[in-house]
C-alpha cells in the first residue's frame, strides 16, 4: 500500500504545483496593475490629456500631442492593414488546400513572430532612409505591417468557421465566386473580423519598438503626416528612463492609459465573441 | 478467483442454455443494490440492482442511450472524472461497497479493468503499451520479470504471436482489431478480477469481431466479463446472462437463452424481436 | 445536337473569367505576405552590406563594441540575448506548463473563463508598461535582493559584481514573465487536442490523475516542445522591457548581476544615434541576424506543433485488406 500512497502523493503534489503555478503568474499581474493605477491615477488629470509636454522644471505638462500621435499612427497603420489583411485572409481560407495559401500561412506567421525592432528597421530603411526624416508615414507603416498578419490570420480562421452550405447556397444560385464570399460569406464572418481588427488595433496601440526611429517623437503637436509625431508609448518611454520625477510621474500615466485602452478593447473583444456566439447558436 | 469447473472438450462457442447451466451457482462477484446516477439534476439511471456472477460473460443490451454504458462505467467509478457526475445506491464488491468513504479508487480500476469502445493505445510501442500499468502500479521488480508479464498478457489476449517480433514497433501500426487485442491486453497485465468492455468490437470489421468474440469466451475461465452491445446476435453469441435496459433502467435480466426465446417481460420480447430499437 | 444554349458559352465564360479575377485579386494580396517577408530580408542585407563586407564572421566573435573607435563587435549582444532567453524559458516552461494543465484539466468549469482571461490580460500588457514597472519596482526588488545575498555565494561567478539591480536577473525575470502566457496558451490548446480516450485509458488502468495527466502530456510532447519554443522565440525579439531592466552595457558576463545588453535592446538604445555609415549597418547586422535566428526559431516550433496535429490526425487505427462493413 505504501507504493500506491507514494503516487497519491506525487499526484498530489503535482496538482498543488498546477495551482500554484497560477498563482504565481497572477502575481506579477497584480503587481503590475495595481502599481500603474496606483502611481499613474495620481498624475491622471485633465491638464494630461490637454496639455502639451513643459519643459523640465515646469509642472502641468501632458501628453495631448503623443495621444494624437497614437492615433494617427495606428489609423495610418490600419488604413492599409485591414484591406490586405482581410483579403489575403479570404485568398487563404478560399483556397485552403492549395500550396500557395500554404506559402502565405507560414509567411503571415512568420511576419507575426518578427520582432518588432526588426520592423522599425525595416521600415526605416524604406521610409525614413530615403526621405532623410522621421514621419508618422513611416510609423504608420510599421505599425501597419504588424498589423497585417494578425488580421489576416484571423479573418482566414472566421471563414474557415462559416459552414460550407451557406457558400454553396449562395453558389447554387448563380452566384459567381466573388459574390458568394463578398456578398453572403464575409458578412456572416464580419462581427468576428472586426473583433480581430480591435484587438490588432489594442495591440499595436502599446508598440514602441517599431516607433523608436519612424515617428520618433516630437515635443511639439503637429498632424502633419511627413513630419515626425509623438506617440503615447514613445513619450513613456522618454520619460521613464530620464532623470526627471515629474516626468517619471507623467510615465505612470501614461502607461495607466495605455492599460486602459488594452484593458476596455479586450472586454469589448470577449463581449462582442460571447455575444456572437449567442446569437449563432440561435 | 474462482476458475470454474468448466465443461471439458467444450472448444466453440458455446450455445446459451448449455454455458449458463453453471451461471446462476457462481459466486456473485459485484453485487448491485439501487444505483442511480444522476447528471447533475438530470437521473440517467434508476434504481438499478443486478448480481454480476464470477467467470460469466454478462451482456448489457437495449437501445441506444439507454443507460448501458453510463451503468457499465458505474462499475469502475469512471463517472468520477465527469465532474456533475453523483450516484446513489450501493456496488459491492469483495464485500465492500465501491462508493463508500476510504475506497482506493486507482487499487479499484486495477481490479475492474476497463476496454473502451474505440482502441486508445498510447503513443508507444507494442511492449509499453502493455507494461504501462505493470509500471505504475509497481507490479514487477526486475526487467525479466516485466517480459514475462507482458507475454502472458499478450498471449491472453490471442495477439502474441503475432507481434512478438515487433514488440516495439509503435502501437499505432496496428490494425483495429489487433489495437483492440492489445487494449486488451494491456488491461488483462495489472490483473484485474473483472473486464469491463463496452462496445469493444463495435469500431471493427467482422472478421476482426470473430476474433474478439473468440478472446472473451476464452476469458471467462479466469475472469468475471460485463461486455455492453448493441449488437444484439453478439450478446447471443458471447454471453451466458443477458440484462436488458431502457431509458436508463433494468427490464429484465436472465440467462441468455431465455431472454431472447422467451423473455418474460414484452418490453424485453419487442426489442428482441427488433419492434423497435 | 448540342447546339449550345443562346448567350451560355459567353455567360460561362464570364463567370469562370470573375472566378479567375478573384483567385488572382485575393492572391496578390497573400503574396503581399509573401513579399512583405522576402522585402524585410532583402532591405535588411542591403543595409548591413557594409559592415558584412567588412568585417565578415569577426563581427560576431568580437567582445569589443565601441562606435566611437569604429570597433564593432557583436558578441556581447548574441550573448545577452541568448543567456537572457534561456533563463527566462527556464523559468517561464515549468510555470507556463503548470497554468496550462491547470486550465485544461484540473479547473473547475465556471474558474476556466476568468482564468483564461486573466492570461490574456498579461500577455496584453504593453511592453513599455512592463518595463516601467520593471525600472521602477522590480529593479529595486532585485537590487534588495542582490544586496542581501550572503558573501560566499559572491564568490560565485554567477552571481560576482555589484548589486546594481539592473542586470541579468532582472532581465531573465521580466522576460520570464512576459512569455509566460504566450507559452501557456499554446500549450493549451495543443492538450485540448488530446484524445480524452488516451486519459481515460489511463485512469481505466488505475492511474492517479497526475499519472493519467502525464499520459496525455506524452501524447502531446511534440506541440509542447513546439509551444515552448514559440516562447523561445517570442523571448529572443522582446525589446523594451528588457531593454529598460538589463542596463544597456555591451559586456560578457556570466553574472546575473551584471549589466549586460541583447540584440534587441541596442537596437533600440542606440539606432537613432548612428551617425556613420558604418555604426548604421552595424547596427542594421545585428537586425539581420536577429530576424533569422527568430525566423529559424519559429518556423522549428510551428513545423513541431503542426506534425503533431497531423499525426494524431492520421492516428486512427490502420485497417488492413479485410474489407471494413458496418455491423448492424
Amino acid at each position: 500500500m505504501s507504493r500506491t500512497s507514494r503516487r497519491k502523493l506525487l499526484s498530489a503534489v503535482f496538482v498543488g504545483f498546477c495551482a500554484l503555478s497560477v498563482l504565481i503568474a497572477l502575481v506579477p499581474l497584480a503587481f503590475v496593475l495595481f502599481f500603474v493605477v496606483s502611481e499613474g491615477i495620481q498624475s491622471l488629470n485633465v491638464d494630461f490629456f490637454r496639455n502639451m509636454p513643459k519643459p523640465v522644471g515646469e509642472s502641468g505638462g501632458g501628453m495631448a500631442n503623443a495621444i494624437v500621435g497614437t492615433l494617427m499612427v495606428t489609423g495610418l497603420g490600419s488604413l492599409f492593414a485591414v484591406p490586405i489583411g482581410i483579403l489575403s485572409g479570404v485568398y487563404m481560407s478560399e483556397y485552403a488546400g492549395t500550396r500557395f495559401a500554404a506559402v502565405a500561412r507560414f509567411a503571415a506567421d512568420t511576419l507575426n513572430g518578427v520582432p518588432s525592432i526588426v520592423i522599425g528597421v525595416f521600415a526605416y530603411g524604406i521610409a525614413v532612409l530615403p526621405f532623410k526624416q522621421f514621419s508618422a508615414l513611416a510609423g504608420g507603416l510599421a505599425l501597419g505591417i504588424m498589423m497585417i498578419p494578425i488580421i489576416a490570420r484571423t479573418t482566414e480562421e472566421l471563414l474557415l468557421l462559416v459552414p460550407g452550405t451557406m457558400r454553396e447556397g449562395a453558389l447554387a444560385l448563380g452566384a459567381t465566386r466573388a459574390r458568394a464570399v463578398f456578398s453572403v460569406v464575409l458578412p456572416s464572418a464580419l462581427p468576428g473580423i472586426i473583433t480581430g481588427v480591435v484587438l490588432a488595433l489594442a495591440r499595436i496601440a502599446g508598440e514602441t519598438a517599431p516607433l523608436l526611429f519612424t515617428a520618433f517623437s516630437n515635443r511639439f503637436f503637429t498632424t502633419k503626416l511627413n513630419q515626425p509625431v509623438a506617440t503615447l508609448t514613445v513619450m513613456v518611454y522618454t520619460y521613464a528612463i530620464s532623470p526627471y520625477k515629474d516626468w517619471h510621474r507623467q510615465a505612470w500615466a501614461g502607461a495607466l492609459v495605455l492599460i486602459f485602452i488594452v484593458l476596455v478593447c479586450s472586454l469589448l473583444a470577449r463581449f462582442a465573441t460571447r455575444r456572437l456566439e449567442g446569437m449563432q447558436a440561435r | 478467483m474462482t476458475s470454474g469447473a468448466d465443461t471439458p472438450g467444450l472448444s466453440a462457442a458455446p450455445s446459451g442454455r448449455d454455458a449458463h447451466r453453471g451461471a446462476a451457482e457462481r459466486p456473485i462477484k459485484i453485487g448491485v443494490t439501487n444505483l442511480s446516477f444522476f447528471y447533475g439534476d438530470k437521473r440517467a439511471l434508476h434504481d438499478i440492482s443486478i448480481d454480476l456472477r464470477a467467470n460469466v460473460v454478462t451482456a448489457f443490451i437495449g437501445p441506444s442511450g439507454c443507460g448501458k454504458s453510463t451503468f457499465l462505467r458505474t462499475l469502475n467509478r469512471m463517472n468520477d472524472v465527469i465532474p456533475k457526475a453523483r450516484v446513489e445506491g450501493t456496488v459491492n464488491i469483495g464485500g465492500r461497497d465501491i462508493y463508500g468513504a476510504d475506497v482506493d479508487v486507482v487499487e479499484l480500476r486495477r481490479r475492474v479493468g476497463m476496454v473502451f469502445q474505440k482502441s486508445n493505445p498510447f503513443p508507444k510501442s507494442i511492449f509499453d503499451n502493455v507494461a504501462y500499468g505493470l509500471r505504475i502500479n509497481g507490479m514487477v521488480k526486475s526487467r525479466s520479470q516485466l517480459a514475462g508479464a507482458v507475454e502472458k498478457s499478450l498471449r491472453g489476449a490471442a495477439l502474441w504471436d503475432e507481434v512478438k517480433d515487433r514488440l516495439h514497433d509503435s502501437a499505432m501500426a496496428l490494425s483495429g482489431g489487433q489495437q483492440q487485442r492489445l487494449c486488451i491486453a494491456r488491461a488483462l497485465a495489472v490483473e484485474p478480477d473483472v473486464v469491463l468492455m463496452d462496445e469493444p468490437a463495435s469500431a471493427l470489421d467482422p472478421i476482426a469481431t470473430q476474433r474478439i468474440e473468440e478472446l472473451i469466451y476464452q476469458l471467462k475461465r479466469d475472469y468475471t466479463i460485463v461486455i455492453v452491445t448493441h449488437n444484439m446476435q453478439q450478446a447471443a453469441r458471447v454471453s451466458d446472462t443477458t440484462a436488458f435496459f431502457w431509458l436508463g433502467k433494468l427490464i429484465e435480466v436472465g440467462p441468455t437463452a431465455t431472454i431472447f426465446t422467451s423473455p418474460r417481460e414484452k418490453l424485453t420480447e419487442d426489442y428482441v424481436t427488433g419492434r423497435f430499437g | 445536337m448540342t447546339a449550345p444554349v443562346p448567350g451560355r458559352k459567353k455567360a460561362s465564360r464570364g463567370l469562370v473569367a470573375t472566378d479567375l479575377g478573384f483567385r488572382l485579386g485575393t492572391g496578390l494580396f497573400a503574396t503581399m505576405l509573401v513579399a512583405l517577408v522576402v522585402a524585410i530580408g532583402f532591405e535588411l542585407s542591403r543595409q548591413s552590406m557594409l559592415t558584412i563586407e567588412k568585417f565578415g564572421l569577426n563581427f560576431w566573435r568580437t567582445e569589443v563594441w565601441d562606435p566611437v573607435a569604429g570597433q564593432f563587435g557583436a558578441l556581447p549582444f548574441i550573448w545577452g540575448t541568448l543567456y537572457s532567453s534561456i533563463l527566462a524559458l527556464i523559468i517561464s516552461t515549468p510555470i507556463a506548463l503548470g497554468i496550462a494543465v491547470f486550465i485544461s484539466e484540473l479547473c473547475p468549469d465556471w474558474l476556466k473563463q476568468p482564468l483564461v482571461f486573466l492570461t490574456e490580460l498579461l500577455a496584453a500588457i504593453p511592453s513599455i508598461v512592463y518595463g516601467l514597472w520593471g525600472i521602477f519596482v522590480l529593479v529595486p526588488a532585485v537590487r534588495a535582493f542582490e544586496s542581501s545575498l550572503p558573501a560566499v555565494l559572491r564568490q560565485l561567478p554567477l552571481f560576482s559584481g555589484p548589486p546594481v539591480g539592473v542586470g541579468m536577473l532582472s532581465a531573465a525575470l521580466i522576460l520570464a514573465v512576459m512569455v509566460v502566457p504566450f507559452s501557456s496558451s499554446v500549450a493549451r490548446e495543443v492538450l485540448k487536442s488530446v484524445p480524452g480516450a488516451q486519459r481515460e485509458g489511463a485512469y481505466a488502468l488505475g492511474a492517479t490523475r497526475f499519472e493519467a495527466i502525464r499520459a496525455a502530456l506524452f501524447y502531446a510532447r511534440t506541440g509542447i516542445v513546439g509551444a515552448v519554443m514559440l516562447g523561445f522565440g517570442r523571448a529572443l525579439g522582446e525589446t523594451m522591457a528588457v531593454t529598460m531592466v538589463i542596463g544597456s552595457t555591451p559586456k560578457v558576463s556570466l553574472s546575473l548581476f551584471a549589466p549586460q545588453d541583447t540584440m534587441a535592446g541596442v537596437l533600440a538604445s542606440q539606432f537613432t544615434e548612428a551617425d556613420t555609415e558604418l555604426y548604421l549597418s552595424a547596427l542594421v547586422e545585428i537586425g539581420l541576424v536577429l530576424f533569422i535566428i527568430t525566423l529559424i526559431v519559429n518556423s522549428m516550433s510551428r513545423l513541431l506543433i503542426w506534425s503533431m496535429a497531423r499525426s494524431e490526425r492520421s492516428s486512427t487505427p490502420v485497417v488492413a485488406a479485410e474489407p471494413v462493413e458496418v455491423t448492424a
